[in-house]
């Protein structure tokens, strides 16, 4: 990697979700590539978490804006395969992302059984694992509501997607 | 090879069925049952209207006249939708809107996974990406439909009702006509009829487990895809269209 390179990569680490501020859009793994090959412009792949995620708009703009000093053309695109999973979230965006109370993925969704039984959770506060799904949606699409029977914390669980 | 227009119609019948559905999904924001319930069917909604943009995202590519998705999604005439009539059926009670998302959400996963295996590169982008959420949304449906069925007498009544009152709709999701046999020629289209069985069979396995009965009587009701519809659909038009109809090109 260029010094030119390692540069971009390290404003991109300053876009933020906007939606989760402590994660940038690299920790969540929705920059996919950059792309230095012509010679007036600078392209940079990212792919959403969700269909449905609002925060794309924003976090599209946000790169677009961080780069512009850059280059004259700055592009971003969006492409939906291979998609996004939380297995590309950083392992300093799980950290992170527990740091601001925010439990990281660590459970398996993919398969679907009725009524299963989840795998323990992590309390982000008390680090319990006695803890409960009060529902699988929470206030953005890739979260759960979760509460800790132990210190009775309601938190909110970045769910494992898959 | 199949024409543009062609793949455009195909595109526009997915794309309708998610829009339909997620706008109908969406008139519970602020009225659900309860908290979480309400947060739960607004997210469903989302995921919905995001796989509608990007199937309307795609169309806009291949109709190459300037259309954007915003233009297929608000401003197309009512015999323009060719969504299935299952979806844009009225949200009635908290069982009706159930019964109705578990009958269209045990067919659309079904319908992704196969739709992966498309030899159309962005339309089996769009259903990697859409099944992933789809499972949340079977389970979640599914889960209802035991509770309720499950439940108490009223509660199994009345969803036994919704299901029986939906079921005539169901025969709809297997409805194939020239645009999906020249696809499936081509390995772009997902053959339905393959999926009747496996749907019939994952319905039953829930409603059983539910205690509740398996309707056997169908009718067929499947002009949505030609455009078609139940009355409830000018009504659901009239409020999704509002704003672009009031104030024409708006941008968020």
């Amino acid at each position: 990697m260029t010094d030119y390179e390692k540069n971009i990569w390290e404003i991109l680490e300053t876009v933020c979700d906007p939606e989760i501020p402590v994660l940038s859009v690299v920790d969540l793994g929705v920059v996919r590539k950059v792309d230095l090959e012509k010679d007036k412009e600078l392209t940079v792949t990212i792919t959403p978490t969700y269909s449905g995620c609002p925060a794309q708009i924003v976090m599209e703009a946000n790169i677009r804006k961080a780069l512009s000093h850059l280059k004259e053309k700055v592009d971003v695109k969006t492409v939906l395969s291979p998609a996004w999973t939380t297995d590309w979230l950083t392992e300093n965006g799980k950290k992170k992302l527990k740091d601001f109370g925010i439990a990281p993925p660590e459970d398996d969704f993919s398969e679907i059984k009725l009524f299963r039984k989840h795998a323990a959770v992590h309390c982000p506060k008390c680090d319990s694992t006695d803890t409960t799904e009060i529902s699988a949606f929470g206030s953005t699409a890739c979260k759960a509501l979760y509460k800790c029977n132990s210190c009775n914390e309601p938190f909110e669980y970045f769910k494992c997607h898959r | 090879m199949a024409s543009n227009k062609t793949l455009l119609t195909y595109t526009l019948r997915q794309a309708d069925d998610s829009m339909i559905l997620g706008q109908r999904l969406s008139e519970w924001c602020g009225h659900g049952p309860i908290l979480e319930e309400d947060i739960a069917i607004t997210n469903i909604a989302l995921d919905h209207v995001g796989q509608a943009n990007n199937f309307y995202d795609y169309a806009a590519e291949l109709s190459g006249d300037g259309k954007t998705a915003d233009d297929f999604a608000y401003l197309r005439l009512e015999h323009e939708y060719t969504n299935l009539i299952l979806v844009e059926q009225p949200n009635g009670h908290y069982g009706d809107t159930i019964a109705r998302q578990f009958l269209f959400d045990a067919f659309q996963k079904l319908y992704f996974e196969q739709l992966i295996h498309s030899k159309d590169e962005q339309l089996a982008a769009i259903a990697e990406k859409s099944l992933k959420e789809t499972k949340y949304h079977v389970r979640h449906s599914s889960e209802w439909v035991i509770r309720m069925g499950d439940g108490t007498e009223v509660s199994h009544e009345k969803i036994q009702t919704s299901i029986n009152n939906l079921w005539k709709y169901t025969e709809e999701l297997f409805y194939m006509d020239e645009v999906d046999e020249e696809l499936i020629k081509e390995g772009i289209a997902v053959d339905l009829e393959k999926l009747r069985e496996p749907w019939l069979a994952y319905v039953t396995e829930v409603l059983t487990q539910a205690t509740l009965t398996v309707p056997t009587i169908s009718w067929k009701f499947a002009k949505g895809r030609k455009g078609i519809h139940s009355e409830n659909m000018g009504f659901l038009l009239t409020e999704m269209q509002y704003m672009q109809r009031a104030y024409p090109n708006m941008k968020w």
